[in-house]
């Protein structure tokens, strides 16, 4: 039970973080654990809060819960901030990434006293940077395979290289984007 | 080799769809299933499957449409939720008293209202006493196995009836999850062909179904109709051995979990039964000799077999992912507590509401039912009836 | 082990009526006598018949055999004295007597 992992994603419809949580175990699956990757599903509206989730496990996993007491939650926009309580049962010992240009001194007061491990990552930047068009949830997802060391990175960027391909085979000029957002991220995230 | 996969309840539906490669499949989409019809549409747009897809304009014609498909001689399939299957209700009726043996995808939804798209049984309970046979399951693995043995217990010839494959909306049929496939050259001579004894088709013996029936001949039909539902155990069971030997997964009428030497058990269907179990294995761990009897097959209702396994249990708890609005609990609640008092089991027995149009349930409140069981087990209760988790 | 329509009626058990009472040959109704039901019964004047053959689609109940194109008497086994043949007659040749 040691070996479980479970993240919440904080994110807004239409900005992909069921796309990237369920990305995520994929990528965790291809590695051979033990992986959920699920959405809580409301009335869908473009730029409502959403919640996506990850169980990652070496064991088999039973549960069919929400995330409660998650050990990682990884905010894809920051204006989330102000409206939801994104730290709610946060462990101490685990993290928040969030999407932000702002520093960590400055993201602190906004975590309603959260006393753990702040790591920021300007996914927009790194966006336009290597695809010149801002998709968060692919910076999001190299950022928090770091944070959280569910598996190792260049692991990541091989296998992540491997699925794009495949999805992407009549568009090779997607994955080169992709693949340096990839990189990007895992040098950006701080 | 089976093959490891992840995937969601629903595509790992459509995958078993895919290797039946049934002969028709009439659909109207609705959430959570509307991926089913999805999936099956691109798959044969691929060429991987050559089943003959209806696209129709409501649910009613295409369980209309299926069960034409199924008299004439073809293996048929659709796929609903909720108001979708509410719509059908009409010929749900009619496909169980024909015998035409459909497999049809459920994947659970609350039927309105007030208005919601989340997990809940009342659409396939609302359908319990239509004379279909009802298969449920707790995770992708167990769906995507049930589907594959579906057409072998429905087109058994001591049985001819429709079967729901049922699976919790959005719990499972949006998660992915790990999941191991069995190979297409084990599957498809596990399911074999259909080669139905009588249909429409058949030019050398031209014949009538679904005739009206004066009521000197109905009682009789129904009487045929609940027997066949009975033998539909044995089968089930027979069906479940020889799937056993391509798999190496085991099923029966239900799962006993920790179930034995248990004092305290609860009795429940769908993905709440893996959460049940993590609540178990932590009290077990704590000396809490607590178990779970997870229901796979609700119709044929497996009542001697369920009683005889809680025998030794002191309190029970019947878990309803469903309202009757009897005044006095669920459709599982109702159905299994006449079973004990049949049985004359001696158990304290209360039926738990619970998860209602996707209201989560957690390790935390399993934990809090078997301490509550602990309690009226030494002490008794009047209070038979609840909903967890309800703000009062 | 499918039974015949003739020989299924209200004695027949549960266990040997046919699985959702489908019938397992074709033109069953004939062995259904429904001249039984008749009050009143059509009668043929061959003299005015042109055979025209008019009244024969209109008969709801197949009544009217036909044969080397020409009608014949009433099937009076099926007929159940509706008379809409005596309304589909161009030349009178049909008429009703009360009775069998």
């Amino acid at each position: 039970m040691s070996s479980l992992t479970e993240i919440r994603w904080h994110g807004r419809g239409g900005q992909g973080a069921k796309t990237a949580a369920l990305l995520l175990a994929d990528v965790a699956f291809s590695i051979g654990k033990h992986v959920q990757g699920f959405p809580e599903y409301g009335p869908e509206r473009m730029g409502a809060p959403i919640t996506a989730f990850n169980r990652i496990s070496d064991t088999q996993i039973r549960v069919h819960s929400n995330i409660y007491d998650p050990d990682y939650v990884v905010v894809v926009d920051e204006t989330l901030l102000h409206g939801v309580d994104v730290t709610n049962g946060l462990k101490k010992e685990g993290g928040i990434l969030i999407n932000t240009s702002l520093s960590k001194e400055e993201i602190r007061p906004l975590l309603r006293g959260y006393e753990g491990e702040i790591y920021t990552i300007d996914a927009h930047d790194v966006c336009m940077r290597t695809l010149g068009k801002y998709f968060p949830n692919t910076p999001m997802l190299a950022a928090i395979v770091k944070v959280s060391g569910v598996m190792d990175t260049d692991v990541f960027l091989k296998e992540m290289e491997a699925s794009l391909k495949h999805k992407f085979a009549k568009k090779p000029e997607v994955l080169e984007g992709n693949m340096k957002a990839l990189a990007l991220a895992l040098e950006e995230v701080r | 080799m089976a093959i490891k996969e992840r995937m969601s309840g629903n595509e790992a539906v459509a995958y078993a769809m895919k290797q039946v490669n049934p002969d028709v499949m009439p659909a109207f989409p609705i959430t959570p299933s509307t991926e089913l019809p999805q999936f099956v549409a691109n798959y044969i747009a691929n060429g991987e499957m050559d089943t003959e897809f209806i696209p129709v304009e409501s649910e009613h014609s295409a369980m209309s449409a299926a069960i034409g498909a199924s008299a004439a001689g073809a293996r048929t399939m659709t796929a609903t939720s909720s108001a979708g299957l509410a719509l059908m209700w009409e010929v749900i009726y009619v496909a169980a008293s024909t015998r035409v043996p459909i497999a049809m995808a459920v994947v659970n939804r609350a039927l309105t209202g007030p208005l919601n798209i989340n997990c809940e049984h009342s659409d396939s309970m609302g359908a319990r006493d239509s004379g279909w046979l009802q298969i449920y399951a707790e995770n992708n693995q167990e769906v995507y196995d049930n589907f594959l043995q579906a057409y072998r217990i429905a087109e058994h010839k001591d049985v001819m009836l429709p079967i729901m494959i049922c699976q919790d909306g959005f719990i499972t049929s949006h998660a992915v999850e790990n999941i191991e496939l069995i190979e297409d050259e084990k599957v498809k001579p596990f399911v074999g062909e259909y080669n139905p004894e009588h249909y429409l088709l058949n030019p050398n013996e031209p014949m009538a179904v679904g005739a009206y029936a004066v009521s000197n001949y109905c009682m009789e039909a129904k009487k045929a109709h609940a027997e066949a539902m009975k033998n539909a155990k044995q089968v089930i069971l027979d069906v479940a051995k020889e799937f056993q030997e391509i798999s190496g997964r085991e099923y029966g009428l239900f799962e006993a979990y920790r179930l034995d030497d248990a004092d305290y058990a609860i009795v429940a269907i769908g993905s709440a039964c893996g959460t049940a179990k993590d609540a178990i294995d932590a009290l077990r761990a704590q000396g809490v000799k607590a178990g779970l009897l997870k229901v796979r097959v609700f119709r044929p209702f497996p009542a001697e077999e369920m009683v005889a396994a809680l025998k030794n249990c002191k309190a029970i708890a019947i878990m309803d992912r469903c309202e009757s609005y009897s005044s006095q609990g669920g459709p599982l609640g109702a159905e299994l507590m006449a079973a004990l008092y049949r049985g004359k089991a001696t158990a304290e027995v209360i039926n738990i509401v619970y998860g209602l149009s996707g209201r989560d349930i957690r390790v935390e409140d399993v934990e809090q039912i078997f301490e509550d069981l602990a309690d009226i087990a030494e002490h008794g209760t009047d209070d038979t009836y609840w909903y967890l988790g309800l703000r009062e | 082990m499918s039974l015949k329509a003739k020989d299924i009626n209200e004695q027949t058990r549960w266990q040997d009526l046919h699985m959702g009472l489908h019938v397992y040959e074709p033109a069953t109704s004939k062995a259904f006598e429904t001249g039984e039901w008749r009050t009143n019964t059509p009668v043929l004047d061959l003299d005015k018949c042109k055979q025209c053959l008019l009244c024969v689609p209109y008969c709801p109940d197949s009544s009217i055999p036909v044969k080397d194109g020409k009608r014949l008497d009433f099937d009076l086994d099926h007929c159940k004295g509706c008379g809409i043949c005596v309304s589909a007659c161009p030349f009178g040749a049909i008429t009703m007597k009360e009775g069998k």
